[in-house]
């Protein structure tokens, strides 16, 4: 099983548009992610409703698992994603 | 004679004085939830529905982001996401094999997500609208309802609802609202103040307007109230030159004034940093209202004072030295808070709001008037600050003591109870000015709830004793050589605006758009005959007949150009 624990970048916290991105991204890597906060339970990555429901803050870490063929590319990439200010994304 | 269809009039309440014609576009309300539907016969058929109502419900949202634009397109692409979550497919599927029917387990799964969001408070809390949102749409599909909540607008359009929130009218493409047509609601009611302060025409407590069908071309006329279907090219040429003198109108820019020169400060009311913004470059000498409730509404918790000292001094910078009135927080009544306002009030128009809420939250004030302070300091701008609803000078002494701590030097109040009219001289010994409310003040003196379209008779500004009221704390601001305005919707209706000039009143806040036919009709009387105005106003028996004396004194111009009748 990958595992990796990641710092949120986005300003606002895992929040609408990067749960959003985050959830789509995690759907898209069609691997069983989980994603949870420091000592609480992990929740499903792929659902942008509990990935919300987490109120993750900026800066504060989470950690994601995955199983499968390819897990730990997946999870790197997601890593990355979590890491970057995802409101900052495409946005002038 | 015409066919019925051609010339079909519905009449209802008018907000501002433009006309229009456009498509209607009708704005659907939300479903009501029904626990006792009973289990459905088929379970996988009532699977097979819930999986398709929700995949497009989803769809449906997503193809509105890709028409939007930032935060709008952001909001509804995260809320198309929702429709189409895994976890929320599972629990509604859950639902339903345990014998729910479709739309119930709609109802209980998307309250659960409500649940975790309200409890986890701040950003997610709003986001609850969006939950609901999808619930509304989710089973309006299942029930083969229209789409609830405001359309999107592919064209300009005449937005025609039953009644709408001001949620739904915050949720409007403005660039694509010609008019709101309203089937309940009355005048003063939120989403008219809003409409009319965008200087968009509407019309409220239409009888018919909910029968109106979506396509069908209507002529609305804000000045006479109506609403014409299917109107002929006479009507179409109308409503086109109203709309270039009105205009033309607008294209002046004097500081408000009497024909003789005698000053009436004309002001705006706004509601939020953007409204202010917007302002920047618009003929008015300030602000005379801003609403700060707009900051607080729709929030699990209080702004802090960080972020309301941003957005108080975004406002004062955009106004750069004009004069600002900041109205403290209004909540309560038809402006629930949900961290502030008691729920289950049998009264709540008579029960803990406005002022009254330092009585058990006095920390929101204070936070508030902190913030005040330091937007102040920051933009070195010195605003005016008053507190709505206050009734007794003792209430009046306590906001100036706490306004004045907090380094506000103009301290005023609303006079919006009648206690706080017959005693204005007593409250004026105590702080710096008074704003008329005459919405509230109609309100509480004529005894009728602002919110029942039915009574608007009776909440007309007009009636004698409303005028009384308005004409006593006037004086008394003669007396006291202390400024006295008004910014209820009333200081928007040119004959009545002669009224207040007459009455000695120096300011007048009302909707930006109003601004151009007020500053008009003033510039075109002098103060004496405004006075001449006042004395026939009050001087009348019944709200029509004082219309009427003060309509017949009224240039002819004037009358005829602003439609006045």
């Amino acid at each position: 099983m990958a595992q990796r624990t990641v710092a949120v970048g986005s300003q606002v916290g895992l929040h609408a548009r990067p749960a959003k991105l985050f959830a789509q991204a995690a759907a898209a890597s069609g691997l069983p992610v989980r994603i949870a906060r420091a000592g609480g339970p992990d929740v499903d990555a792929s659902s942008i409703l509990r990935v919300m429901a987490l109120g993750v803050k900026q800066g504060e870490e989470v950690t994601l698992t995955a199983e499968g063929d390819g897990a730990d590319d997946a999870l790197d990439s997601l890593v990355a994603l979590l890491a970057a200010d995802l409101d900052a994304v495409g946005q002038a | 004679m015409s066919t019925a269809a051609a010339s079909r009039r519905l009449h209802g309440a008018g907000v501002g004085r433009g006309a229009v014609v456009g498509p209607v576009a009708r704005a659907h309300p939300a479903p009501a939830a029904a626990a006792d539907r009973p289990a459905p016969p088929d379970l996988a058929e009532a699977r097979a529905a819930a999986d398709e109502a929700l995949t497009a419900v989803g769809v449906a949202l997503e193809a509105r982001a890709a028409q939007s634009r930032g935060t709008i397109a952001d909001v509804l692409g995260a809320t198309a996401l929702m429709a189409q979550d895994t976890e929320l497919r599972d629990l509604v599927r859950a639902g339903i094999a345990a014998g729910a029917h479709p739309v119930v387990a709609v109802d209980r799964a998307v309250a659960e997500f409500v649940e975790l969001f309200t409890a986890a408070g701040g950003y997610l809390a709003e986001r609850v609208t969006d939950l609901r949102s999808v619930r509304d749409r989710v089973v309006a599909r299942l029930d083969g309802l229209p789409e609830p909540g405001v359309p999107a607008l592919d064209r300009p359009s005449v937005v025609v609802a039953h009644d709408l929130a001001p949620a739904d009218t915050a949720a409007l493409d403005l660039d694509q609202v010609l008019a709101i047509v309203l089937e309940k609601g009355g005048p003063t009611g939120h989403t008219a103040i809003i409409a009319g302060q965008l200087g968009i025409p509407c019309v409220v407590g239409v009888s018919g307007a909910s029968a109106l069908e979506d396509g069908t071309e209507v002529a609305v006329d804000a000045a006479a109230g109506t609403v014409l279907v299917a109107p002929d090219d006479d009507v179409r040429a109308r409503v086109a030159g109203r709309r270039t003198a009105l205009a033309d109108l607008a294209r002046a820019t004097a500081p408000g004034a009497c024909a003789d020169g005698h000053p009436v400060a004309l002001l705006a009311n706004v509601g939020t940093a953007e409204d202010a913004e917007r302002l920047t470059a618009a003929a008015v000498e300030g602000v005379g209202l801003f609403r700060t409730e707009v900051l607080f509404l729709g929030r699990g918790t209080a702004p802090t004072a960080d972020e309301q000292a941003d957005v108080y001094a975004r406002a004062l910078a955009a106004l750069g030295g004009r004069k600002v009135v900041v109205r403290t927080l209004d909540a309560g009544a038809d402006k629930p808070l949900a961290f502030a306002t008691r729920r289950g009030e049998e009264n709540p128009a008579l029960g803990v709001r406005g002022f009254r809420l330092v009585r058990t939250a006095e920390d929101l004030l204070r936070t508030q008037l902190a913030a005040l302070g330091e937007a102040a300091r920051r933009t070195g701008a010195d605003p005016w600050v008053m507190a709505p609803m206050v009734a007794t000078v003792d209430e009046a002494a306590q906001f100036a003591g706490l306004a004045r701590a907090a380094g506000i030097r103009h301290v005023g109040v609303m006079v919006e109870v009648p206690s706080a009219a017959l005693r204005a001289g007593d409250l004026l010994a105590e702080v710096d000015f008074v704003s008329l409310g005459t919405n509230d003040l109609a309100q509480y003196t004529m005894a009728t709830d602002r919110l029942r379209g039915e009574l608007v008779d009776l909440l007309d500004p007009w009636q004698p004793a409303v005028l009384d009221l308005v004409a006593l704390t006037a004086r008394a601001g003669e007396d006291a050589d202390k400024p006295v305005g008004v910014c209820g919707e009333s200081a928007a209706d040119p004959v009545m605006a002669l009224v207040l000039a007459g009455l000695g009143v120096r300011s007048l806040s009302m909707a930006p758009a109003a601004v151009p036919a007020v500053r008009f009709a003033l510039a075109r009387h002098t103060r004496g005959t405004c006075q001449q105005i006042a004395r026939a106003a009050l001087g009348a028996r019944t709200a029509e007949q004082a219309r009427a004396a003060c309509l017949a004194l009224v240039e002819d111009q004037v009358r005829e150009v602003l439609a006045l009748g």
